[in-house]
């Protein structure tokens, strides 16, 4: 190898004529359709495109008004859901603000108050007590606290009765059918395509069908809600299963155990703390969902944030969306606690001896309780002493907009100019035809002809549903923010990795940020850009930063001590160590790093429709506002392919580097 | 004897692969080339054991022999390609789901190589486990797990979780847990090989004590030929999913039936496998130093005879069965048989 002559490989006179190529036709398709006069060049035909999303809308109609399974129509089935979810939600609302009723409207009389401010805080506390240990119950507790002082009490209690509503179901669910995974291989062969695509679909996709079987309200919401946080506790359920070692297995079949024995004296029992993380998960993406579900009628939280953004109201959209970050730690916190619960030694005695704090917690609820019929302050936290934070939030936002807004407009313009636009202008001007083979051909290079086919075949789809347009500017906002949040990202992970203390900071930091619900990203990113690609892309770069600066640091992290020595002993600086040693040696995580940052990138551009976004996403919300099934579930199996195109590719890389890596 | 033979292993084959069952179809005695020709794992082959009543028989062999394998067969928790097994008298391959289950729940107990605590359950929840799950009632398989949870030296520990215990400490658990059902066939899968080696031999000296009380009827898995010969009555040795010879331990070393047992038992210590009885000559001396049994091991009485004037007789059931010298048992240390 000469060391003058950057050595040329096949692989890389591949990569650059491909590119080249790309870009003459990008460039020139315009001019290339005015002269021979084919329009077809840069615009699928019309007459061509599937007539998918009448189909779809046709099969809906038909599922709601006309399907009959000899005993019961589909409408009867959806009642019948519905029903199993609106009961205990509506106990849970009742219970945690609204209280107990008879009769309707001017009639009603109330038979019960909801329970106190302070006694969902002690019940709170001794959760969190319960889970671990003091220093846990009183961050949980001030969080509530936090909520009834700043005036969002009852805002989150709905959110609350929503979430306690919607995650024993999902985590129930996804437990199951993890476990009839685990024992019958077919199911989980037919199970795992269907998981793939729920997670990949963007929420928005799936609220249409469920607006229209469903209904406008918390019903909708509550489904919307289960179906999404369900997949990863499937998943997590089948690896939990799978981890417990086989010869506690054998053991317990030695014991004697019946299969149903197996199964819930030995499997579940035994993987209870990986099970714990999946439902950790459940809750938080039942959060986020509950969030966006505010549009489709979940109320909360959720709904103070989106109706303050509608109004312009800056103070109120931060002060909502404060509360929303305040429960989601308390909430991650305390479920986080659950899985690294150690098992405790039974307590001996009388009942109240055996369960001290369940007793001072039941002793609350009824003290409060009584006490709250003559002294209202206990039982709702009093309107005169809360304080609202909302116009100094305001007041601060007016300060920072006088103050900063040249520089803002300064950098957003120069980025404008400098990448989006020109980045834009090479993905729009791709010709269909060409684009299909272009990914083709990246995706064959990558790993082999079947992918190439499968990923050819994907975008046609798209191309076919008279999409592309849109979906070259959701590829452009998703490389664009995925590509500066990789350049933030991993100088992050490598800072994380090489300095304990500020790697502490750091992924603390990120670990917080992933517990946000996506919505929240939104609001201080309009209050300062406004709307447009530029605040999208914004709030794309700050949610799917996580895994990013996550990935490179462990990778960096998992290098072998002894590599890392040998390299010292061979006498390179720490910069040498790093790039030579450290960074070779980490790229397989860097990679399914960038993987999971593409995934969240995907998922938050289609929230980011909202601040008004011209791609797939807008597409989905368009057919949200419009209740268009059809148009929702082609757009959202778009934005699924472009994932899933991605994932396949990225993994690809990965795979291969480890294999070059003989890891 | 073969009144006392209580599990009885006919030709027992186990094969891995996607064509194992059609390959034993065709052909009842696929040879190692054959099974290789068809990517198919032969864990176990053409195993031929029989375990008699009240011993301990060992299986000894290298990691991957098939030794986990075959001790899996014959509880069924691995399903043999071939063969057949009788246990106590009853077709063990043709017991149905429910039969197997209360065999299990009856006669046999098995003890595991990593332990297989349950993790979430104390020690003497996991002692009682086999127990609970028969639906025994808790005052009952609390009591008895506590008797055999202090018969293993654990008194005390009653309420602790397996990660809060040593790894010696751990295993004495699984033992209690195994013994719980009072089995009459007891299985241990390589149950030291994971702790560290003065620990191993701790645990094996306490294995002994409790046979000496239990007189169970035994089937030990090791890897380790030296715990093979100190623990064993007869032992399997076990090579690429064959049985190479079954055998006392010093027959094997006296006459080893291949050249891989030859080369495994060439550097055993003679004095700990030989028996008094077997290197004892006729009685022909007028006196006496003394008396030792004829099972002693030549190591054990080593000291006592070499340091005579007069050979020793050897006593079999109280009667005088032969006569044993200096001189043989220092041929025997030097390594002269
Ligand atoms: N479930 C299985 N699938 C395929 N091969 C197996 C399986 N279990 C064991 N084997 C193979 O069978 C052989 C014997 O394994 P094992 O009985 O565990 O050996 P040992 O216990 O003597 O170390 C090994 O080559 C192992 O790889
Ligand atoms: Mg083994």
């Amino acid at each position: 190898m000469s060391r003058v002559m950057p050595y040329i490989t096949r692989n890389t006179v591949f990569w650059v004529v491909l590119f080249a190529l790309t870009w003459l036709l990008s460039r020139n398709s315009f001019a290339l359709y005015k002269a021979l006069d084919a329009r077809w060049i840069i615009r699928f035909p019309k007459k061509y495109e599937l007539p998918l999303e009448g189909w779809i809308s046709t099969f809906l109609d038909w599922l709601v008004n006309t399907a009959n399974f000899w005993l019961f129509t589909f409408r009867d089935l959806t009642r019948a859901i519905a029903v199993v979810i609106e009961v205990p939600y509506q106990v849970l609302r009742n219970l945690l603000i609204e209280g107990f009723q008879t009769g309707l409207g001017e009639q009603a009389v109330q038979l019960a108050p909801s329970m106190s401010w302070i006694a969902v805080i002690a019940v709170v506390v001794a959760v969190g007590h319960y889970a671990r240990n003091w220093a846990l119950a009183g961050l949980v507790g001030l969080c509530f606290l936090y909520l009834a002082v700043f005036g969002q009490w009852e805002s989150a209690m709905i959110t609350l009765a929503s979430v306690l509503v919607a995650v024993p179901i999902g985590a129930v669910g996804g437990l199951a059918l993890g476990i009839l995974a685990y024992r019958m291989p077919w199911f989980d062969r037919a199970l795992r395509p269907v998981l793939d695509l729920m997670q990949t679909v963007p929420v928005f996709a799936y609220l249409v069908p469920i607006l229209i079987l469903f209904g406008f309200g918390p019903v909708s919401a509550l489904v919307a809600t289960i179906i999404y946080a369900m997949p990863p506790m499937v998943r997590v359920t089948i690896l939990a299963l799978r981890a417990v070692p086989a010869e506690i297995v054998e053991a317990g079949r030695m014991a004697g155990c019946t299969a149903r024995q197996i199964t819930w004296k030995v499997l579940v029992p035994s993987a209870t703390p990986t099970l714990m993380v999946g439902v950790n998960q459940v809750i938080m993406l039942t959060l986020n969902m509950v969030i966006i579900a505010s549009m489709i009628g979940a109320g909360g939280l959720g709904f103070d944030v989106l109706s303050s953004l509608r109004r312009l109201d800056i103070g109120g959209g931060i002060e909502a969306g404060l509360a929303i970050v305040v429960m989601a730690i308390a909430l991650d916190r305390a479920s986080q606690a659950f899985s690294e619960r150690k098992y405790s030694e039974p307590r001996s005695g009388n009942v109240l001896q055996r369960h001290p704090w369940s007793g001072t917690v039941v002793l609350v609820v009824l003290g409060t309780f009584i006490l709250g019929r003559f002294v209202p302050a206990v039982q709702t936290y009093p309107e005169a002493l809360t304080i609202t934070t909302s116009p100094f939030w305001s007041a601060a936002m007016e300060w920072v907009n006088v103050n900063f807004f040249d520089t803002f407009e300064a950098i957003k313009t120069v980025l404008l100019k400098g990448l989006l636009l020109p980045v834009k202008k090479f993905f729009a001007g791709i010709p269909w035809g060409w684009g299909i083979i272009a990914v083709g051909l990246i995706a064959w290079r990558v790993n082999g002809w079947r992918l190439g086919v499968m990923a050819a075949l994907l975008m046609a789809f798209i191309a076919a549903s008279g999409l592309w347009a849109k979906a070259m500017v959701t590829i452009y906002l998703c490389g664009v923010s995925v590509l500066l949040a990789t350049l933030i990202g991993i100088p992050l992970g490598i800072w994380a990795a090489e300095r304990p203390r500020a790697g502490r900071v750091i992924l603390g930091l990120m670990d917080t940020l992933q517990t946000l619900p996506s919505f929240v990203y939104l609001i201080p990113v309009v209050m300062l850009f406004r709307v447009g690609d530029f605040s999208a892309m914004i709030a794309v770069i700050l949610y799917a930063l996580a895994p990013a600066v996550r990935y490179a640091a462990h990778g960096l992290r998992e290098v072998p001590e002894q590599l890392v020595e040998a390299g010292q002993m061979a006498g390179c600086t720490p910069g040498q160590l790093l790039w030579r040693v450290k960074l070779p040696l980490a790229t397989p995580q860097i990679l399914l790093g960038l993987n999971q940052t593409i995934m969240l990138a995907l998922s938050m551009l289609v929230i980011t429709a909202l601040v008004g976004t011209r791609d797939l996403g807008q597409e989905v919300y368009i057919a949200l506002t419009k209740a268009n099934a059809g148009q929702g579930i082609v757009a959202g199996l778009s934005v699924a392919f472009i994932a899933i195109i991605a994932d396949r590719i990225v993994n690809a890389l990965a795979e291969g580097q480890k294999r070059r890596l003989g890891i | 004897m073969s009144t006392s033979v209580i599990l009885d292993c006919r030709n027992v084959w186990k094969l891995y692969g996607a064509q194992a069952e059609s390959l034993l179809a065709q052909n009842p005695a696929p040879d190692a080339e054959m099974l290789k020709e068809a990517g198919v794992i032969g864990a176990v082959r053409a195993a031929n054991v029989q375990i008699l009543k009240g011993e301990i028989f060992v299986i000894m062999g290298l990691s991957g022999s098939g030794k986990s394998t075959l001790v899996r067969c014959l509880s069924r928790l691995v399903e043999p390609t071939a063969g057949e097994i009788e246990f106590d008298g009853q077709d063990l391959l043709r017991a149905t789901d429910a039969e197997l289950i209360e065999i299990r729940r009856k006669k046999m107990g098995m003890v595991f190589q990593q332990f297989a605590l349950m993790p979430h359950l104390t020690v003497l929840e996991n002692a009682a486990f086999p127990l609970e799950v028969q639906g025994v009632d808790r005052a009952t398989r609390e009591t008895r797990a506590r008797e055999m949870v202090e018969l293993v030296g654990l008194k005390g520990r009653e309420g602790y979780h397996p990660r809060e215990l040593s790894g010696g400490q751990q295993q004495r658990v699984g033992i209690a847990r195994s013994l719980v059902v009072e089995p009459d066939l007891w299985f241990l899968d390589e149950p030291f090989s994971a702790l560290d080696p003065l620990i191993r031999r701790e645990m094996q000296d306490e294995f002994l004590r409790l046979q000496s009380m239990l007189k169970k009827t035994i089937v030990f898995i090791t890897h380790d030929f030296d715990e093979a010969i100190r623990l064993a009555d007869r032992i399997a040795v076990m090579k690429d999913g064959v049985i190479e010879q079954v055998a006392t331990p010093e027959e094997l070393v006296r006459n080893p039936a291949t050249d891989y047992v030859a080369e495994f038992t060439r550097h055993v210590a003679r004095a700990k496998v030989f028996r008094a009885r077997s290197v004892m000559e006729p009685l022909t001396a007028d006196s006496f130093a003394g008396e030792v049994a004829h099972d002693a091991t030549i190591e054990d009485i080593a000291a006592q005879v070499e340091g005579a004037d007069a050979p020793f007789r050897v006593m079999r059931d109280g009667a005088a069965v032969g006569q044993i010298t200096a001189r043989a048992v220092i041929d025997v240390l030097v390594g002269r048989v």
